[in-house]
């Protein structure tokens, strides 16, 4: 079954398109890595798929539900990690994990092992301004998998983590986590080697939409230039 | 174009989640809204310096050592109207700038338990401003004692509150997704809110003189009450919409 099903989706901000013409299907546990350079439309695609953004065109199935009529029933069955941690500055990381996981229904016992999981325990009682950015980031991403997610929706994820942290927080969103995922990425090779399909982006358009072990890296690094 | 083939180990496909019951919801959004006015005091400080501040210009711009009834009342509710837009607002600028609203979207909980949380959470501004501004009014401004008056005035300040809080977070939900916010809050919020401060002022005002003293008039304590109802059920009609994309 397919996690993820897109036809000409299409999608603009005011005067300026955004995305167009992107149509993918990505099959139930892969891996979909998205690549471009700035503002080709890779944040908004994964908005478009937490269906926090309508499509103003095409058709977006996300987990065998349409977009965005049958939104509701995605919630609670995707994790998204943005730019943003989502998390409140002057809360701390246990506050805000606890938050989150009364908004999904779920109980403190999670919100405990996933403090302990990214290493987080120590810390778990400040407020989140006065974590560094790395800490933050293991934070929002124990606040992406809290509730179990079916889809992860990643951006950049690794960005402000140590490798020390990569490896840490790669049970819970890297392959090993056995979910369907979606990752915008600009390491060609770190990004390949965690691909299944592979989507390169320019101006909201799709310049590259091939299975992984047909893309090398140096295709996806001429979308840069 | 089309995809690669399926992973040989297959994920378990999960239904919808379950979905949070409102008052959960409503529960678990007022215990963060708590946790961070406590730790900001962005809000209610704010709001109570400003209604302690405009009675203080009053009773010197006036020159006079006492006021009551109409202008009384008069002072009173339009303080009131001004610090509550200050709260007004600050209610959805955290979620607005630091994701909330993204996260609660993306959680199965009924949306309407953000309407119904942040309704309450100005609620509770309200009355902490008038713990604080309505003494300071009686110290500094009212002529009349407070005493006698206040059964009927908590009456009317309830009435009249209920409607700002509505309202307010009508106003405040519009305007946060908004680049000018802090413009565009108060001039929604004002001329929705003025009725309230006239039925407020009208209601209150038998209340605040020395003689002939009376109960607030039934009708602008019902006329309060109507309009409470309608913003009510227009907030709970267009809440959804508001927070879509």
């Amino acid at each position: 079954m397919a996690a993820l099903q897109v036809e000409g989706l299409a999608r603009h901000f005011g005067e300026r398109t955004v995305l167009r013409d992107v149509s993918l299907s990505l099959a139930d546990g892969h891996t979909l890595v998205v690549f471009g350079p700035n503002g080709a439309g890779k944040t908004t695609l994964l908005r478009v798929l937490a269906s926090l953004l309508r499509p103003h065109a095409g058709s977006v199935r996300v987990l065998g539900s349409s977009l965005p009529r049958d939104a509701w029933a995605v919630r609670g069955r995707v994790g998204l990690l943005g730019h943003e941690p989502l998390l409140y500055r002057e809360l701390t990381a246990r506050e805000n994990l606890r938050f989150h996981a009364r908004l999904h229904g779920i109980g403190d016992e999670r919100v405990s092992e996933l403090l302990e999981s990214v290493a987080m325990h120590a810390r778990a009682n400040e407020p989140l301004r006065t974590l560094s950015r790395g800490m933050v980031q293991r934070v929002a991403i124990a606040r992406a998998v809290l509730h179990e997610p079916e889809l992860l929706l990643l951006d950049e994820p690794n960005s402000n983590l140590d490798p020390a942290a990569v490896e840490l927080v790669a049970p819970l969103i890297g392959a090993a986590s056995q979910r369907t995922r979606v990752i915008c990425s600009h390491d060609p090779t770190g990004g390949l080697a965690q691909a299944d399909l592979v989507l390169g982006l320019r101006a909201g358009r799709p310049a590259l939409l091939r299975a992984a072990a047909e893309v090398d890296a140096e295709e996806i690094a001429e979308l840069y230039r | 174009m089309s995809g690669v083939q399926a992973p040989q180990q297959e994920r378990e496909t999960v239904g919808p989640a379950q979905p949070v019951g409102l008052w959960r919801t409503v529960g678990a959004l007022l215990r963060k809204e708590l946790l961070v006015e406590l730790r900001t005091l962005e809000s209610v400080p704010g709001m109570s310096l400003f209604a302690l501040s405009t009675f203080v210009v009053f009773h010197f711009a006036l020159n006079r050592g006492s006021v009551e009834g109409d202008l009384g009342a008069g002072i009173l509710w339009v303080t009131l109207l001004f610090a509550a837009i200050l709260g007004i607002n600050r209610l959805f600028v955290a979620d607005a700038d630091q994701g909330g609203f993204d996260a609660f979207l993306l959680a199965p909980v009924n949306r309407t338990a953000m309407l119904v949380a942040k309704a309450l959470t100005l609620l509770g501004f309200l009355l902490v401003l008038e713990l604080v501004a309505v003494p300071a009014f009686a110290v500094l401004l009212l002529g009349p004692p407070l005493g006698p008056a206040l059964p009927g005035l908590l009456e009317t300040l309830a009435l009249g509150d209920l409607g700002v809080a509505v309202i307010g977070t009508l106003v405040a939900a519009m305007a946060v997704q908004t680049r000018a916010r802090d413009l565009l809050g108060p001039l929604l919020a004002l001329p929705l809110l003025v009725p309230i401060v006239i039925g407020g002022a009208r209601a209150s005002s038998p209340l605040l003189v020395q003689a002939h003293r009376a109960a607030p008039a039934a009708r602008w304590l019902l006329t309060l009450g109507l309009y409470d109802l309608v913003f009510g059920l227009i907030a709970y009609a267009l809440f959804d919409f508001l927070l879509e994309d």
